[in-house]
């Protein structure tokens, strides 16, 4: 068996190190080493999104990634988005047009549509469907997700005009 | 976590990578992006030893004009910064559009160009644009270095002409003529899925406005990229009005036994293909107003 490794990264702010074995994914490094299990795992082969993180900004499949490949890295979990027991503006407006029901694909969404508002603050219907194409729900029939999203972006773009 | 266990090496420079290729032989495999290697080893029909893994390796990844106007792209350059690149949008205007169409947004901040045009899925965009704009591939080894033609390195599903022993290391794409003009479309259920059908197209016009060079690649319908022979030979000295187009396009499958699959059958490949050569055709013999 290979040696395990041991990693040091920057997730949410914070220092972490840990063990892992070199075939251990991010999203098990996360969710097993890290007990951050904010972040889901569902199709472990890049299909469903449900395991998207952000790295250094930009959203990745940590199902697709080994952890080791991250040493060094700044990743943002859905944990990061919001103070622990708070939710951002983006998380109420979920809430607010129920975007989630069971709950599973949301915090690949979140963290999806995290970077989509931070690349494009105003974005159209069709450019938040289109961000949302790698990103599978099975329960909201995407509607309210687009809802929730474009409601958010023009909640940030009145608060700064 | 999925895979079997392997152990994972990152070299920093490309001697060092090339090096590990020829020590652990069979029993190594190269890590790009991952997005098409994870996956395969998750589901264990690969189960390599080692994963020898690029992506320290900074002069591998990269977009830049060379003084001939070819456009050299490095094989570990990510998706999404093809997309993005306004040199790439000059220099190979059927590249840039094509990319939206590869994957998803979190898949193209991984992926590479180089892991795409290896994996070689029939499927894949990439491996058409470069067929269709005669792309150089650039491989290199312990032996050496050398070029080959995209037309001679899609051998087959998931098969190239790269050795064990050789990186894909950059792509060339020969320099953009002035006039050329380029279609992009493909049918996938969802968008970002692998292609059912797809077509890139490149087309030249004289003065006269006849129409000189055509390529016409379709992908997602046999075992590789094709070139549509005898839509090209069609539409060649014609006017490029609407009935030309029709009429070549009408011959897009001839000699093709489309593959059939989970996604699509045999048939319906055959239907799209007319369909989809024409519309491509159609964004590129548009006159477009700039
Ligand atoms: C959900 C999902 C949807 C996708 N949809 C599409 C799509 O619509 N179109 C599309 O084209 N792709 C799609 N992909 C695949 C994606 O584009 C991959 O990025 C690409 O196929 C492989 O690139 P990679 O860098 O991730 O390579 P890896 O997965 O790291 O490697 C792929 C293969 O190439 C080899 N390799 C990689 N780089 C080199 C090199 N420089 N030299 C020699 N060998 C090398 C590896 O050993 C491996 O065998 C999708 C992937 C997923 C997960
Ligand atoms: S668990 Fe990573 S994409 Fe499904
Ligand atoms: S809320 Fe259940 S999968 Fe999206």
């Amino acid at each position: 068996m290979p040696e395990p490794r041991e990693i040091e990264l920057t997730i949410n702010g914070e220092r972490r190190a840990g063990r892992c074995e070199p075939r251990t994914t991010l999203v098990d490094f996360l969710r097993e080493t890290c007990a951050l299990t904010g972040t889901h795992v569902g199709c472990e082969h890049g299909v469903c999104g449900a395991c998207t993180v952000l790295l250094d900004g930009a959203p990745v499949r940590s199902c697709l990634m080994f952890a080791v490949q991250a040493a060094g890295a700044r990743l943002t979990t859905v944990e990061g988005l919001a103070p622990p027991g708070e939710m951002n503006d983006l998380q109420r407006a979920f809430q607010e047009h129920h975007a989630l029901q069971c709950g599973f694909c949301t915090p690949g969404i979140l963290t999806t549509m995290t970077a989509l508002l931070a690349d494009n603050p105003t974005p159209t219907r069709e450019d938040v469907r289109r961000a949302l194409s790698g990103n599978i729900c099975r329960c909201t029939g995407y509607e309210p997700i687009v809802q929730a999203v474009l409601d958010c972006a023009r909640g940030r773009a009145g608060r700064a005009g | 976590m999925k895979p079997a266990p392997f152990d994972h090496v990152a070299p920093a420079t490309l001697e060092e990578a090339l090096a590990l290729l020829v020590e652990h032989g069979e029993n190594a495999k190269v890590l790009a992006g991952g997005q098409s290697l994870v996956p395969v080893m998750a589901l264990r029909l690969a189960t390599p030893a080692w994963l020898i893994d690029l992506n320290r390796i900074a002069s591998l990844a990269g977009i830049r004009q060379l003084d001939t106007g070819e456009l050299a792209i490095g094989a570990l350059t990510r998706h999404a910064a093809v997309e993005r690149s306004e040199l790439v949008a000059r220099a190979n205007p059927l590249l840039a559009s094509a990319m939206p169409w590869v994957a998803h947004t979190a898949i193209r901040n991984r992926g590479t160009v180089g892991g795409s045009l290896v994996h070689a899925d029939p499927a894949a965009e990439l491996p058409a644009v470069c067929l269709a704009c005669d792309a150089t591939l650039v491989a290199q080894s312990v032996r050496g270095r050398r070029a080959i033609a995209a037309a001679a390195f899609f051998r087959g599903m998931f098969e190239t002409a790269l050795g064990a022993d050789e990186l894909l290391v950059e792509i060339r794409f020969p320099a953009w003529p002035d006039g050329r003009r380029h279609g992009f479309i493909e049918i996938a259920r969802r968008h970002g899925d692998f292609a059912i059908c797809g077509i890139a197209a490149t087309v030249e016009r004289d003065r006269a406005g006849r129409v000189g060079d055509a390529r016409v690649v379709a992908f997602g319908v046999v075992d590789r990229p094709v070139r549509l022979a005898a839509v090209e030979r069609a539409l060649a000295g014609t006017d490029g009005g609407e009935d030309a187009l029709r009429s070549a396009a009408g011959a897009a499958a001839d000699g093709l036994t489309p593959r059939a699959d989970h996604h699509a059958s045999a048939e319906y490949r055959s239907e799209l293909l007319p369909v989809l050569a024409r519309r491509a055709l159609a964004q590129a013999l548009t006159p477009r107003r700039r």
